[in-house]
């Protein structure tokens, strides 16, 4: 008898304690969601926040001049700029061929450096494909998609 | 003209100042719970079935912590941002896979028949082999973009395998009909587990490659914007793979997780929903065809359709399951209270049946449970990870097992046909053991690039970083 209700706490706990592995695997699963901004995180890059940064005669502006957003223009300051489909881009595109995280602007030392983030597609700074960060200089287009960019002073 | 300030919590995008959590820890605490799970279930089996805790289980208890404490180490080390889930879950389904295999030998000892084989030692030798397989392919594969460039050899690698059982004589490749095997010297591995992995490799770099030129569309009809006939190409190469995979090896299961995982990676890097119709379409005339040509298809779909028909014959195996799981009932018999023994193959094929006797429907679907949050963890790493390579090879890695569960599981509950697939994980069978824990270590390594932040961590003190959000913008009208 003893043997028999000792079987059917086995049977009943083993259930139980497998159900409690899962919820706690849920509840790892909803800090993922709502806790920790993992993956986001990643797009800050490095050393955006260059001490002391000088005033000089470095380019003020980017501008859109071909593809659905010409005419847009973003004055730069020292934050680098994030191109890409994803929402938080500083410059949103809506392009089939644009990736979501496509190409960066950094400013380092009050020059303006591109950067292809591995997009599918490619990002091009005068006919050459970007592969490593690339010096841009006023005027010279850099082309993501069907839209192409350009520093101005 | 400076942009935002510099103070994260003004900013919408604004990142945290402290590093991301590795979450290292909550994954030693899942695996040292699962690991207890298992133990658990070992002793139940014991004491239910001899009525003491025999010896070997403390050899079996730190053999397999120390497995899992190896691994967990080994990502600590390697893969530090991996998901900390994925090691837990697959923890938890190899544990009780073993359980359930010992039970049996516990069972094949008590009918005494005379040549009983203690199969889960040697299940967790492969265990053993697989651990050390993800080693090295962790350490290996330090970038998950590197498997990108040997997509072609790969590719080769995957149709060699594929292909070698194929060609060898029938004495060394054929196992009851199925010719997927290889056997040497009393060992016996399928080759195809292991091509289903390059070949997911192969798919995911060559996809990424081609997708802008297969999701292009055509014309619209009925709501599906089909894609351009010559574009159709890769989808009937795969498909014709797949057909041939069922006529020269005669597996059912092998040629319709190809063609499968091949559609749903093709609808992922397209996200063109005519693939999955096209796909379906020619899965359906291979189908037909097969049904028509082959007769071990014929049996299995004629036993599917009415098992009880053929009971004494084809169905016997499959009527033994369903009876088994009708017996378990919603809380099962315990675990060593059934009879799971009388299905045929229970430790390859049918273990699932076995889960469902002992453990019931409650243990059955905790069981599925863990296969999705497996799965969904995979997935989330696709979707978080920055590289389209590695969404796709992320995406269908994890649709790659999802996938096998769904086949599996259906044939045993009598959804689908049978088709001998394995379960993974859990179901006796060494190359499947082995190759599944490949695949999980190019998961890790993809979900540790997902999670890992893209720069060192900031050293505490120093000023929180910019962020990207608005740059002050305005719209100048050309």
């Amino acid at each position: 008898m003893t043997a028999e209700i000792v079987l059917q706490i086995f049977r009943f706990g083993f259930l139980l304690l497998l159900w409690l592995f899962i919820f706690a695997a849920f509840r790892v699963v909803r800090a993922d969601l709502f806790g920790g901004r993992v993956g986001r995180v990643a797009a800050v890059p490095p050393r955006a926040a260059a001490p002391g940064r000088r005033k000089q005669k470095g380019p003020k502006t980017l501008v859109v001049t071909a593809g659905p957003l010409a005419g847009t223009r973003i004055t730069l300051g020292d934050q680098p700029i994030l191109i890409g489909r994803a929402d938080d881009s500083t410059l949103v595109l809506t392009d089939d061929f644009a990736s979501s995280r496509h190409a960066r602007l950094t400013n380092r030392g009050g020059q303006w450096y591109v950067e292809d983030l591995g997009s599918t597609n490619g990002t091009f700074l005068d006919q050459q494909r970007v592969q490593g960060p690339l010096l841009v200089a006023n005027g010279q287009p850099i082309r993501i998609g069907q839209t192409a960019l350009e520093l101005r002073s | 003209m400076t942009g935002p300030s510099t103070d994260p919590r003004s900013a919408g995008a604004g990142s945290p100042a402290a590093p991301p959590p590795t979450r290292r820890g909550t994954e030693a605490v899942m695996l040292a719970f699962a690991v207890v799970i298992t133990l658990a279930a070992q002793s139940v089996v014991d004491i239910t079935l001899t009525g003491s805790l025999r010896p070997e289980l403390a050899t079996f208890g730190g053999w397999f912590t120390a497995l899992w404490v190896v691994m967990h180490l080994v990502v600590r080390r390697f893969a530090p941002y991996a998901d900390p889930l994925l090691l837990p879950a697959v923890a938890l389904l190899s544990g009780l896979g073993l359980t359930m295999i010992h039970r049996l030998d516990l069972a094949g000892e008590q009918v005494g028949a005379t040549a009983t084989r203690e199969d889960a030692p040697v299940q967790l030798v492969w265990a053993t082999l697989g651990v050390v397989l993800f080693v090295a392919v962790l350490l290996v594969v330090r970038d998950h973009r590197l498997l990108s460039r040997f997509a072609y050899t790969l590719a080769l690698v995957g149709l060699l395998l594929l292909a070698l059982p194929a060609v060898l004589p029938a004495s060394i490749s054929s196992v009851n009909g199925a010719k997927i095997w290889i056997r040497l010297a009393g060992f016996s591995i399928q080759p195809g587990e292991f091509a289903k992995i390059c070949l997911i490799i192969f798919f995911a770099a060559y996809l990424v490659d081609k997708r802008d030129v297969l999701a292009l569309a055509s014309r619209r009809v009925m709501g599906l914007e089909l894609p351009r006939g010559r574009d159709l190409g890769p989808v009937v190469v795969a498909w014709m793979l797949s057909i041939l995979v069922l006529v020269f090896e005669r597996d059912l299961g092998s040629s319709l997780l190809l063609f499968g995982i091949f559609v749903v990676m093709l609808y992922v890097a397209t996200e063109r929903a005519s693939w999955l119709v096209i796909g379906v379409g020619l899965f359906g005339a291979g189908a037909l065809l097969a049904y028509q040509f082959f007769g071990h298809v014929q049996v299995r779909v004629d036993t599917w359709l009415d098992p009880f028909a053929y009971r004494d014959t084809g169905g016997y195996q499959m009527v033994q399951s369903l009876f088994g799981l009708g017996t378990g009932g919603l809380f099962g018999a315990g675990l060593g209270g059934g009879r799971p023994d009388e299905v045929p193959v229970a430790k390859s094929d049918f273990i699932a049946a076995a889960i469902g006797e002992e453990l019931g429907l409650f243990g059955l679907v905790a069981v599925i449970v863990v296969y999705l949050v497996l799965v969904e963890r995979g997935l989330r790493s696709s979707l978080i990870v920055r590289d389209a390579f590695g969404k796709l090879l992320a995406a269908g890695l994890s649709f790659a097992i999802a996938w096998q569960v769904f086949v599996v599981l259906g044939g045993v509950t009598g959804l689908l046909p049978l088709t001998g697939l394995t379960t993974p994980f859990v179901a006796y069978g060494g190359s499947s053991l082995v190759a599944n824990f490949a695949l999980l270590a190019i998961l890790v390594r993809i979900s540790d690039a997902a999670r890992r932040p893209a720069t060192p961590a900031v050293p505490p003190g120093t000023p929180p970083r910019a962020t990207f959000v608005d740059a002050p913008t305005e719209v100048v009208k050309p």
